[in-house]
């Protein structure tokens, strides 16, 4: 389990998020959503130490994360940013570097290194593409390859800022169905998405930001169906009921 | 299957560094034996046992071949590394040395070196090193102060090599011999090269290639991007600003005895590139190879061309690496903006 206290950040003395407190809980899939320019993807970073002007408690299962050296951290923790560079290496060149956190200088990867690699690409189904060059490949394939590279980092939690950001729609429910089943399978993943369908659908955890602070928190449905919702975003959300289950869909 | 594929893979690339270290040996050879005076393989092999004896072809071996092509081949090799790395740190193709102030802070520190009456071989070789350090810490110093970010690099590279280049400008406005005497190592070549000069630069050449050759991996991630290497743990800013000042120590001290040769450090490291990839572990023993090759083919040709007269290399290379940097653009073009 993740949880910050009192978080405080600031951008060139600016402050983004002024003092939240939130838990993300193990095993589960929690959703960060707000407005644009909330500090949804400030607070994201927080939790992996990377903006410089902040204060406040991160702890993970109890530690508190400041007291981790970077690699350490890296060891705990895969963040995957929103924006990316397409690097000119293969697939696999890409993967293996999710296990950089392991080695000490003069990093060589080993034997174990590549089994995870290996390992990390069948799971997300680009073991036949590993030799392909990343600028070779789909907008998809790239987000599955990165998302190998957090696999292969082999930590207890991943944070994800909009990973179906650019993905069509067939890959978006992809993307969500894998970090479903990585939350099945123990990991505490926490990411930032938009799509409030896709919110009722995947998310266990919801913490809605405004203006650098949390407006409510709780299950997906509950978010939704909150108040503050209309407040964030200015609109109405509708909710109507299928077999499928709940569906959700938003009016202005 | 897969790693059958991998070993094929890596068979061929180590191929191509076999092939590389096989033109380097022929260049260096060539280099050694062809000039004004023809050395031939015997002789070339009777003058390497018998040492700097009384025949002429020995005296021309030891004392103007050997060294000449120990520094193309050095000069090569820590250009075009040094190009390399700051390519892959600044994730800009078209960086080289001359982007982190080295060619100017170098070219400063001559010129202001020559007007003040200098002009000892040990001393230009001195002050260009020197010179090349400063400015690099100079742009990693602004680059610091305003977050290290890539842009601020190149930015700050672009500022400082601007004030040091009106500087040397205004030395040789004001001392016109400081033109005159510095005009060598400005154009850049190895007519001059002499065992002394050449050895404290040869020492930190190969130690720093050898420092490079361990952080390869560092340097991929690095060119992932600032977010995607903090992830991984690389302490980023420390990173990038090291590498810097890696590269500003290969490239001052090839600067120091070849003098400002233009574009090898942009040239080579795209060459390596397209022929054996961008992963640094093999992209930077070959680009120090093709490297210490080319340049070593261009200062014999600089010899041979027009002999008994030589053409600076420098100038040579100029003319290679010009239409070959307006071809780059063009191809550019079409990929990316």
């Amino acid at each position: 389990m993740i949880s910050i206290s009192d978080l405080h950040a600031s951008y060139e003395g600016t402050e983004i998020i002024h003092g939240i407190s939130a838990v993300f809980p193990t095993g589960k899939i929690s959703v960060i959503m707000g407005p644009n320019g909330c500090g949804k993807s400030t607070t994201l970073r927080s939790l992996v130490h990377m903006v410089p002007e902040m204060s406040g408690t991160v702890a993970l299962d109890g530690q508190n994360l400041a007291a981790l050296t970077p690699q350490e951290l890296a060891k705990r923790i895969a963040y995957l940013p929103q924006s990316r560079n397409v690097p000119d290496i293969t697939v696999e060149r890409l993967v293996i570097h999710g296990r950089f956190p392991y080695l000490n200088y003069p990093r060589r990867y080993r034997k174990e290194d590549w089994e995870k690699v290996g390992q990390a690409l069948e799971w997300v189904g680009l073991s036949d593409l590993r030799k392909r060059k990343m600028e070779n490949l789909s907008g998809g394939q790239r987000q599955k390859a990165y998302l190998a590279m957090a696999l292969a980092q082999d930590t207890e939690v991943i944070l994800m800022d909009e990973p179906t950001t650019f993905l069509d729609i067939k890959n978006q429910f992809e993307m969500l169905d894998r970090s479903k089943v990585l939350a099945n399978e123990g990991k505490t993943v926490i990411m930032i998405l938009h799509d409030f369908e896709a919110i009722l659908h995947y998310a266990d955890h919801v913490i809605l930001m405004k203006d650098g602070n949390t407006l409510t928190s709780g299950s997906a449905e509950e978010v939704l169906r909150s108040l503050e919702v209309r407040k964030a975003f200015g609109v109405k959300p509708c909710f109507f009921e299928t077999e499928d289950g709940l569906h959700c869909y938003v009016r202005p | 299957m897969q790693n059958s594929n991998s070993s094929s893979t890596g068979s061929k690339k180590s191929w191509i560094l076999v092939c590389g270290a096989g033109f380097v040996l022929i260049a260096a050879v060539l280099s050694i034996c062809l000039g004004a005076v023809s050395i031939s393989l015997p002789q070339l092999w009777k003058s390497l046992l018998s040492g700097p004896d009384n025949t002429a072809a020995a005296r021309i071996l030891w004392y103007s071949r050997l060294p000449r092509t120990a520094a193309s081949l050095l000069a090569g090799a820590g250009l075009a590394v040094s190009g390399a790395v700051i390519q892959k740190v600044l994730a800009n193709n078209l960086a080289s040395p001359g982007i982190i102030g080295v060619n100017a802070g170098a070219g400063l520190a001559v010129a202001a070196c020559c007007a003040f009456g200098t002009f000892a071989a040990w001393a230009i070789a001195g002050a260009s090193f020197l010179g090349a350090m400063v400015a690099t810490f100079l742009v990693v110093i602004v680059a610091r102060k305003s977050s290290a970010s890539r842009t601020t690099v190149v930015l700050g590279g672009v500022a400082v090599t601007a004030c040091l280049s009106a500087v040397t400008e205004t030395i040789i406005t004001m001392v016109p011999d400081a033109a005159l005497a510095s005009v060598d190592f400005r154009v850049g070549g190895f007519s001059a090269v002499n065992h002394s000069r050449l050895l404290p630069a040869a020492i930190l050449i190969i130690a720093g290639i050898v420092v490079v050759l361990t952080l390869t991996n560092e340097l991929d991630v690095l060119s992932l991007g600032d977010d995607t290497a903090r992830a991984l743990g690389l302490r980023v800013s420390h990173m990038r600003n090291g590498m810097l000042t890696l590269a500003a120590l290969l490239a001052g001290a090839s600067v120091s005895f070849a003098g400002i040769l233009g574009f090898v450090g942009l040239i080579v490291p795209h060459m390596a590139r397209r022929i054996i990839g961008s992963e640094s572990g093999k992209l930077i023993p070959f680009c120090a190879l093709l490297g210490a090759g080319f340049v070593t083919v261009c200062d014999l040709a600089a010899r041979l061309i027009f002999a008994p007269y030589e053409l600076p290399t420098g100038i040579l290379m100029s003319f290679l690496g010009g239409p070959f940097f307006i071809w780059l653009l063009l191809k550019r073009k079409d990929k990316r903006p």
